[in-house]
């Protein structure tokens, strides 16, 4: 019992150092604390915690899976081009975006669990393919999906991850604001630019944190992560758990498409390498243990948090990108070597 | 005997969960050939571990050739002098014999390795010890028996003046066993210290000088072994611990029904055309040699490993087991020999364990029935008797008995009637040890049936009610518990080699 305190006290550590990074900075850059920074931080960071969530599972098993990236960009220029192109209703195209995801991840989980590659490769190899599938798709052109404004009303979707306009500001304007996202209805209310993403976020979190320890695909994602051999000899169907954790972390990079697109203007082929290290990366500053086994989606998006907190913070402190990479790494280190030792003081 | 090399004294070590030894004593002398004795679990391979640095000892004093040393990893140990034939072999498969016996000091020739000299010196080592095995010869292609030499070659090569053998003739025919024998008596005469770890009385008798044992992780006593009898160790490792009454006959009525049928079944090398009969409350051992096939077989009939052929008959229905998703549906639950890597989940909570294997039964809906899987762990908790504070601590603060007793409440949650025990008692102290064989008996009258796997003589005869000998991947003989004798089980055991 006194192992699962410590292992709660970690994600507490993580959820009062998001809150000490952000303290600190605003300490150094009053501007930093102003509602709109806060609101951008919280833009850019979306699909960046959806796929840290999407990507806690294969972690949890003892893999990971690196198309992430490409992948949520692959699928987003494939969704846009639809909609411009082939005159595909955004709904629609939302929901091909996300089944794009989960095909990709039924894939590797196929590749990993069933074909034994190793999940480091299999996902090496996908990351590859889907940057390539998604110039293929977009026929190498930058795809802007519909914009707020957009004349037709085809950019609806980005009110899923706020509402928009004014300049009221502060707790109590996000507040106002996103109870008035809930009640469109009440013009009174929908005058602030308000974090409903940031809803959706907690919505989502509380969702699969309950799937990973209240189901049956939760405890056996776990299961298979700490010894897969008893896993597979107590008759668990272990070669399907596996590739469900794929499939999950596959939608979950279909919605961070979909956030993406949201988020910016316009969706370039060729890029979103790389991006998939900073939700691998919280995750792991969130407490996902490196070889499987333990992990909580909370931990993962506080981790997630940190890390957007460093990326988008530090520049407010007058340190140029290059050392914020430092900065980010040095932390990933030491939350490998807390998980490291943590795991060591067990068994000695 | 010369003068003292050796000397441990109140070696003291705790894991979680377990006080694996108590204030141990142990003197060694130079050409000495020193017995180690106990029951599994008794904490003699714990104590060679704190000796060679693989363990880290809480309290008492090692004195190495009159200078107290603690060495912090096995390298340390083996500069100084201090070697241990282990019992599981530390080979690498795919290197040449030559290239495992040098392995970590490979001689150079500028930048380059010299496999030409590591062959030749290995020659020197093998003649020296008038050993027949080719240098050059893949590692994975020979006999766990001359793989056993060649670990033995690379402990000598160490320039040792202490070798610990633990347990060298588990893997070992006769013929090999009196070549190793006769290695030791060499290694004697030239004044080296000599641990021997076994559990085969006979063998102590003949090979060693003086006899130590070790009881629950205590020291017992040290004797003299020709001043003492069979009866003295055998008093002396056992203690007050009553074991259950070994079996004459058989329990099982002649007219039980067959309930497991197994026909050619085969595997690869280490399971040839295998067929036995299973029946009701019947405990059957599986007897044989380290590699003799055993656990392959156990886990080829469980699905673990793929098949080429056989058929499976389960009270007589032919059945189809390609996965253990398959053998469990079927009612069959395996017990796996390595506890930690494949019967339980260790940084998981007893609860966690005990359910794995029938989620089905504590879902409601999509959601895990955490009451009720706590209370049907708690029932199994008590009717097994575990020691445990509660159902939520995890299994790896278990002690080794309590943990078989978890992976035993994993099968019997989810109902099964044949129960494959593949060494059930190893690491398991000596008064957990006569609670499993209680608890199998218990479970064979309720009417399960249970394979046992064992490579443990004693536990063989004194459970079994019908023996099957392996040898080589083979079958090689079938002995009811009234014709069973130590020496008809060996001489089936060792049948197709030499």
């Amino acid at each position: 019992m006194t192992k699962k305190k410590s292992v709660f006290s970690q994600e507490l550590i993580i959820a009062i150092l998001v809150i000490a990074i952000y303290l600190f900075i605003r300490w150094r850059n009053a501007s930093f604390g102003n509602y709109n920074t806060l609101l951008n931080i919280l833009d850019i960071s979306y699909y960046y915690v959806l796929m840290g969530i999407g990507v806690t599972f294969p972690l949890i098993t003892g893999g990971v899976d690196l198309s992430i990236g490409t992948g949520m960009i692959c699928y987003a220029l494939a969704g846009g081009y639809l909609i411009r192109f082939s005159g595909v209703p955004v709904w629609a195209a939302m929901l091909i975006t996300v089944l794009f995801g989960v095909a990709i991840g039924a894939v590797n989980g196929t590749l990993i669990s069933i074909m034994g590659l190793p999940p480091f490769l299999a996902t090496l190899c996908t990351c590859m393919i889907t940057r390539g599938l998604g110039s293929v798709c977009s026929g190498s052109f930058a795809i802007p999906w519909p914009t707020d404004t957009d004349p037709t009303g085809n950019g609806w979707f980005h009110s899923i991850f706020k509402t928009t306009i004014n300049n009221d500001s502060g707790l109590y304007g996000a507040l106002k604001g996103s109870v008035g996202a809930l009640f469109p209805m009440d013009k009174r209310l929908t005058f602030i630019k308000a974090p409903l993403g940031f809803v959706w976020i907690i919505l989502l979190l509380l969702l699969m944190q309950f799937i990973l320890s209240h189901t049956k695909f939760g405890r056996y994602t776990i299961a298979i992560g700490s010894n897969k051999e008893a896993t597979m000899l107590s008759g668990v169907n272990v070669k399907f758990y596996h590739v469900m954790a794929y499939v999950v972390c596959g939608l979950f990079a279909g919605l961070a498409a979909i956030a993406y697109a949201a988020y910016t203007p316009t969706v370039q082929p060729g890029t979103g390498a790389g991006m998939e290290l900073d939700a691998i990366g919280g995750a792991i500053v969130g407490g996902v243990s490196t070889t499987g086994g333990y992990g909580t989606i909370y931990g993962t998006v506080l981790g997630v948090y940190v890390i957007m907190l460093l990326k988008n913070g530090l520049p407010f402190m007058g340190l140029n990108a290059n050392w914020q990479q430092v900065i980010t790494g040095t932390v990933l280190i030491v939350a490998v070597l807390i998980d490291i030792i943590k795991r060591r003081a067990m068994k000695k | 005997m010369g003068e003292v090399i050796l000397t441990m004294k109140g070696i003291d070590k705790s894991f979680p969960g377990v006080h694996a030894l108590d204030h141990v004593d142990l003197e060694l002398r130079r050409g000495e050939v020193h017995a180690l004795m106990g029951e599994n679990g008794a904490g003699k391979s714990t104590l060679m571990k704190v000796l060679t640095g693989i363990y880290t000892k809480d309290s008492g004093t090692i004195t190495y050739e009159g200078k107290e040393v603690e060495f912090h990893n096995t390298h340390e140990a083996q500069e100084a002098g201090i070697v241990i034939v282990h019992q599981e072999l530390n080979m690498v498969g795919d290197l040449t014999v030559a290239q495992n016996i040098f392995i970590g000091r490979e001689f150079k020739k500028g930048i380059m390795i010299d496999d030409k000299k590591m062959i030749r010196e290995s020659q020197k080592l093998f003649e020296e010890l008038k050993i027949d095995i080719d240098p050059k010869a893949k590692m994975s292609d020979l006999t766990v028996g001359k793989q056993q030499m060649c670990e033995i070659a690379k402990a000598i090569s160490h320039k040792a003046k202490v070798i610990i053998f633990d347990e060298p003739s588990a893997a070992l025919t006769e013929k090999e066993i009196a070549d190793l024998f006769n290695i030791i008596r060499d290694l004697r005469a030239q004044n080296l210290g000599i641990i021997y770890i076994s559990h085969r009385m006979d063998e102590i008798k003949v090979i060693t000088d003086r006899v130590t044992v070790m009881r629950d992780g205590g020291y017992v006593g040290t004797l003299i072994t020709k001043d003492c009898t069979k009866e003295d160790i055998i008093n002396m490792m056992v203690g007050r611990v009553i074991y259950e009454t070994p079996k004459t006959q058989s329990a099982v009525p002649a007219d039980a029904p067959v309930v497991l049928k197994v026909e050619h079944l085969n595997a690869g090398r280490m399971v040839q055309d295998v067929s036995f009969e299973l029946r009701k409350g019947e405990i059957l051992g599986f007897s044989g040699l380290m590699g003799a096939g055993r656990t392959e077989t156990a886990r080829a009939l469980f699905g673990a490993d793929p098949k080429t052929s056989g058929d499976i008959y389960i009270n007589g229905q032919k059945v189809t087991i390609n996965s253990p998703e398959d053998a469990v549906k079927h009612g069959i639950g395996y017990l796996s020999e390595d506890r930690k890597r494949y019967g339980i989940v260790v940084q998981k909570s007893i609860t966690e364990n005990s359910t794995m294997a029938t989620m089905e039964e504590f879902m409601s809906g999509f959601l895990i029935n955490k009451g009720k899987e706590k209370k049907v762990t708690e029932k199994y908790i008590e009717e097994l008797a575990t020691k445990t504070p509660s159902a939520d601590q995890l299994v790896v603060n278990l002690s080794g008995g309590n943990q078989q007793k978890v992976v035993i409440a994993k099968w019997l949650v989810r109902n099964c009637d044949i129960l494959i025990f593949d060494e059930p008692t190893r690491g398991i102290d000596v008064g957990a040890k006569n609670e499993i064989y209680k608890l199998m008996n218990r479970l064979t009258k309720e009417g399960k049936s249970i394979i046992m796997i064992s490579s443990e003589m004693t536990e063989i005869l004194r459970m079994s009610d019908r023996i099957v000998v392996m040898c080589e991947g083979k079958k090689t003989g079938e002995i009811p518990i009234e014709e069973a004798t130590q020496e008809a089980i060996m001489d089936k055991a060792t049948r197709d080699i030499q």
